[in-house]
């Protein structure tokens, strides 16, 4: 579907000033470069991936008391990073709450047998009380291996994710880490990611990449027989699936993904990875930090894609299969032309319902600008977006996507969330669970952007069916309609009629 | 595998696609180095035994799937339950992230909250600034009438002075002078969510009590109900059993609107909740009345500090547990318990005197909150039912002691076994090795129904799974008769399920039961 379409620069620029209007100057003055609109006028100056410019001030610390929906550098290591990883136990080594309530809630899919050989959607943790705070958790954290040993033997390894007071009371966890492994022979790493760390889940992506390199490259010597079309996917954490839908179309052109990072992931998974021939990555934000260090120590090249949306995944799949060369080409023309006409169904069913409406994201990781397309190719158009935790260069990456007028927003709050979805009033809102029911109370069709709202997977044409799908069904539902009782709307017409 | 597009796969059913199938099927063999199957199978077979039971229940350090959370979530949902609040946890930001979370997938309603957003610089210099910043943020931009202040872990660990850095604050105009910013430290790593509860709703007590006059009114009650999942359902239901009876009441910490929000086109960030002038007022109440024991033990303690009777229940629900609240409001009160009530009393008897042959004797594993097992274990044994197992992870030797006691009482507690302090993965050995027909609890008890096949009925917070439940009481005589409705339900499926098979076992596939 065509995909011209051109926001409302003045108005969005107007929104901005309205809502910097309601902070105190020096809070509306730090908030001021966190908000702008897209920029189309340079565009072919930037040359022809870039269709606008989307620059914001990003990746610094959040403001206190603005209700920021940002997380913790624990988030990111544990919720994201680590956590999906299946035959490993991860401790949440610390009080009980950090591990409660991030338990089981990123539905990263997986094969296994939970509490014998993958432990996913358990919560372990060493319950901190006060006398560990007090005389130090180091003789607990070794019980607590001891312990999982005797009752998980089947375990393949143990990461040990720091929350905030690990870091604060001096705990040489470290130290624990190498006695344990030498004891039992197994990976056991620790993870600094206490939560106070950085300035939101960013630092504890790159944390928990950092300990990848460190506490397991080179430490086995896998055994394994490189191919010539082997892949790593790197920032597929399997959401509602993702990763297998995305899988099953790799193999489908011919390609072989030795390891999935991290979603159904084993260690083993994690160790061959600087075996691989290409590194494809689908979050480059949680994970180009490993994906660099593998190019510099192992030669292994990266690439990124995105497998949403039929457009993007066409694309990407071309620009992956001309690294692989004329094989995997051909292949790939006819994976493409194959899938085509479920996608001209899906698209023939669900666009002239959805043709025209406007959406707006706030999100993490890559969505808030891989995803824009998906859209686009449902006739869909994205009026505002941003990142919880984005990064420069991910902003550099959003002018690819975004359009002219486009509303972007980084480290939105509770507050600015709102007000522009109330000056905007779109069709749609993508975010998460804090903003869920907020936006649903406005009478705003919403989709959770994180959990796929307990759908999935959205990657691949698979995942494409079904977005399609839920997207239609959030759209257009009876309830919106609904809303006003219908004798206060009667009483507002005969006020009408009365003038 | 080219699919038609007018009935499009979800996770559900995709990935049972042949071409899935067979896709993880090769995974698993060529890249994942997995275990052989006889061994995982082994292992899993080695859970099952009195063995593993037995190392399992010796484990003093470890936990796994606990059935507690940490102290500020009970502090912001205690906070929620008054006027126009906004919480305030001073601490790391991700804290709060997880609290609202939490919160908001239980009650499928928004849950505001902020935080102090400390780094690791406020690690070293202390939290003094972000406090500053964030309280005069919070008051411009949320509008509330009161801020209430609790703290997570880093705030604690480095010791800071929430009540120096208020007044500090407050001093730089953060806040206007008479402002309203209640606080508590609630450190992570001491007790549980029932233990911050209690000292958010002690700290907000203080703040208005503090210093002033007490006159009085010994006829009106205080009520507090303790963190509660399903406050929205049972603070209606109580509300209007204590109109009934024309008791002058004020429950302090009402969530019950907060939580249940419509959706009529605009969001409110706040709705309901005990007004502040009620909270004032609350001190010349002649007697303050806790629903949870093990949620209010230092504010009760406060409560009696300042001159008011105190009585406490746990978690009133059922036939005894109804008679004794209503009957201790009367005593407090002098107000007689109205006709109308006794018949919905006798109601509520009707339909366990109808139903006890499928109740009778069963067996059922409960946890949760103290205070909420000892009220189920009541009610099953009400109903002829065994409680064989009674876990609380943050319970104590106190409420052991108590639920020994409560146990002891009928002759259908005879066999039941306490766990004061076990996790759900020492329930788990417990359901292989002493099962039980009926399981009672939260959303995680599903990881325990998939694995020992015990049912789950969904009865405490938190509920991820389901959709609605705490909107509807389970406190009162009607209350009682959801938790009677809800446990014949899982009964009856589960018959239905296993005599539904045709031409096999569907001779007892009755119609009338």
């Amino acid at each position: 579907m065509s995909a011209n379409y051109e926001n409302d620069s003045a108005f969005h620029t107007k929104v901005i000033e309205d809502v910097l209007s309601g902070y105190h100057d020096r809070t509306a003055k730090r908030r001021n470069k966190h908000l702008n609109v897209a920029t189309g006028e340079d565009a072919s100056s930037l040359g022809n991936s870039s269709t606008s410019r989307s620059d914001v001030k990003s990746n610094v610390k959040s403001i206190p008391g603005v209700m920021t929906i940002r997380g913790c550098a624990y988030a990111g290591s544990k919720g994201v990073v680590w956590g999906p990883i299946k035959d490993m136990v991860h401790i949440s080594h610390g009080p009980v709450g950090c591990g409660q309530y991030s338990w089981s809630q990123r539905r990263n899919y997986y094969m296994g047998q939970t509490g014998i050989d993958t432990f996913v959607t358990m919560q372990f943790t060493s319950d901190f009380q006060e006398k560990d705070i007090v005389f130090g958790g180091d003789k607990k954290l070794e019980k607590v291996i001891d312990e999982i040993e005797e009752l998980f033997p089947l375990n393949n390894g143990v990461t040990i994710q720091s929350e905030c007071p690990i870091g604060l009371i001096g705990d040489d966890i470290e130290a624990v880490s190498r006695k344990k492994a030498a004891e039992y022979k197994k990976t056991i790493v620790p993870v600094r990611c206490e939560g106070f760390r950085g300035v939101s889940q960013s630092l504890g992506h790159h944390i928990a990449n950092d300990a990848i390199r460190d506490w397991i490259f080179d430490k086995k010597n896998p055994d394994f027989t490189p191919g010539a079309f082997d892949v790593n996917v790197i920032g597929d954490y399997n959401i509602g699936g993702d990763a297998w839908a995305s899988r099953l179309l790799l193999e489908e052109v011919g390609l072989r993904v030795i390891g999935n990072w991290s979603g159904d992931a084993t260690l083993a998974e994690v160790e061959r990875a600087p075996k691989a021939k290409l590194n494809l990555i689908h979050c480059y934000r949680s994970m180009n930090y490993i994906s660099r260090h593998m190019e510099e120590k192992y030669d292994v090249p990266w690439m990124e894609y995105n497998f949403f949306g039929p457009s993007q995944i066409a694309t990407s799949l071309r620009a992956i299969a001309k690294h692989f060369g004329p094989q995997i080409e051909d292949t790939t023309e006819k994976v493409i032309a194959k899938h085509q006409p479920f996608i001209d169904a899906v698209t023939d069913k669900y666009g002239p319902r959805l043709n025209g409406k406007r959406v707006m994201l706030y999100v993490g990781g890559l969505r808030p600008r891989h995803v824009i397309t998906a859209y686009e190719d449902l006739g869909m158009q994205v009026v505002g977006t941003g990142y919880e935790f984005g990064h420069g260069d991910d902003y550099q990456r959003t002018s690819h996507y975004t359009k002219k007028g486009t509303l972007i927003y980084d480290d939105l709050n509770g507050y600015e969330l709102e007000k522009f979805i109330d000056a905007i009033r779109p069709d749609l809102v993508g975010s998460g669970i804090k903003e869920k029911y907020t936006v649903q109370k406005m009478g705003i069709p919403f989709r959770q952007m994180h959990s796929w709202d307990y759908s999935g997977p959205y990657h691949g044409y698979d995942g494409f069916a079904i977005f399609a799908r839920d997207m239609d069904l959030a759209i257009n539902n009876p309830i919106w309609g609904l809303y006003e009782a219908p004798w206060k709307k009667a009483t507002a017409l005969a006020a009408v009629a009365a003038e | 595998m080219t699919r038609p597009a007018e009935k499009i796969l979800d996770h559900a059913a995709l990935f049972r696609e042949p071409e899935y199938r067979k896709m993880l099927a090769e995974k698993k063999i060529n890249f994942e180095s997995s275990h052989p199957d006889q061994v995982a199978s082994d292992q899993r077979d080695f859970t099952k035994t009195w063995k593993y039971r037995e190392k399992n229940l010796a484990r003093e350090a470890l936990v796994v799937n606990p059935a507690k959370a940490c102290q500020p979530l009970g502090a912001v949902f205690a906070a929620a339950g008054f006027e126009r609040t906004m919480s305030f946890v001073h601490g790391s930001q991700g804290c709060a992230a997880y609290y609202r979370s939490h919160l908001t997938r239980h009650f499928k309603e928004p849950s505001s909250l902020v935080s102090s957003s400390m780094t690791e610089d406020a690690a070293v210099f202390g939290g003094l600034k972000n406090m500053v910043d964030g309280l005069a943020n919070a008051y411009k931009l949320y509008d509330p009438k009161m801020i209430a202040v609790s703290t997570s872990c880093m705030a604690e660990v480095i010791g800071d002075d929430l009540h120096g850095f208020i007044e500090n604050a407050r001093n730089e105009g953060s806040v206007p002078a008479d402002f309203d910013v209640p606080y508590a430290h609630t450190p992570a790593f001491v007790g549980s969510h029932v233990d911050g509860y209690d000292s958010m709703v002690k700290g907000i007590l203080e703040h208005f009590w503090a210093g002033k006059e007490r006159s009085k009114n010994p006829s009106c009650i205080n009520i507090i109900p303790g963190f509660d999942g399903f406050c929205v359902g049972n603070i209606r239901e109580l509300k209007r059993l204590l109109t009934l009876m024309d008791v002058s009441y004020a429950f302090i910490s009402d969530a019950s609107d907060q939580f249940d929000t419509p959706s009529d086109g605009e969001f409110r960030i706040y709705d309901g909740g005990t007004k502040l002038d009620d909270v004032k007022a609350a001190l010349n109440a002649g007697t303050t009345v806790s629903l949870q024991h093990y949620n209010t033990r230092k504010t009760l303690e406060y409560c009696k500090e300042v001159g008011q009777e105190t009585a406490s229940f746990h978690y009133p629900l059922g036939i005894q547990g109804t008679d004794e609240f209503l009957m201790k409001i009367s005593g407090i009160s002098g107000k007689t318990i109205p006709e109308a009530v006794r018949l919905e009393r006798g109601r509520l008897i009707d339909a366990m005197a109808d139903s006890q042959s499928w109740l009778h004797g069963k067996k059922y594993a409960i946890y949760g909150d103290p205070d909420f097992v000892y009220a189920i274990a009541r009610f099953v044994m009400e109903t002829g039912g065994e409680p064989t197992h009674c876990l609380a992870t943050n319970g104590t030797f106190a409420w052991e002691t108590e639920m020994k006691e409560l146990l002891a009482s009928s002759p259908f507690g005879k066999d039941a076994q306490v766990w004061a302090g076990k996790d759900l993965w020492a329930m788990r050995s417990l359901l292989f090795t002493e099962p039980v027909d009926l399981l009672i609890g939260n959303s995680y008890g599903k990881y325990l129904e998939r694995d020992a096949e015990t049912p789950l009925i969904r009865l405490t917070f938190p509920i991820f799974d389901r959709h609605h439940h705490h909107r509807f009481p389970l406190m009162g005589y009607v209350g009682g008769l959801r938790v009677l409705t809800a446990i014949l339900d899982k009964i009856f499926d589960k018959l239905d399920h296993e005599t539904m098979t045709l031409g096999a076992t569907d001779f007892s596939y009755d119609l009338t039961r």
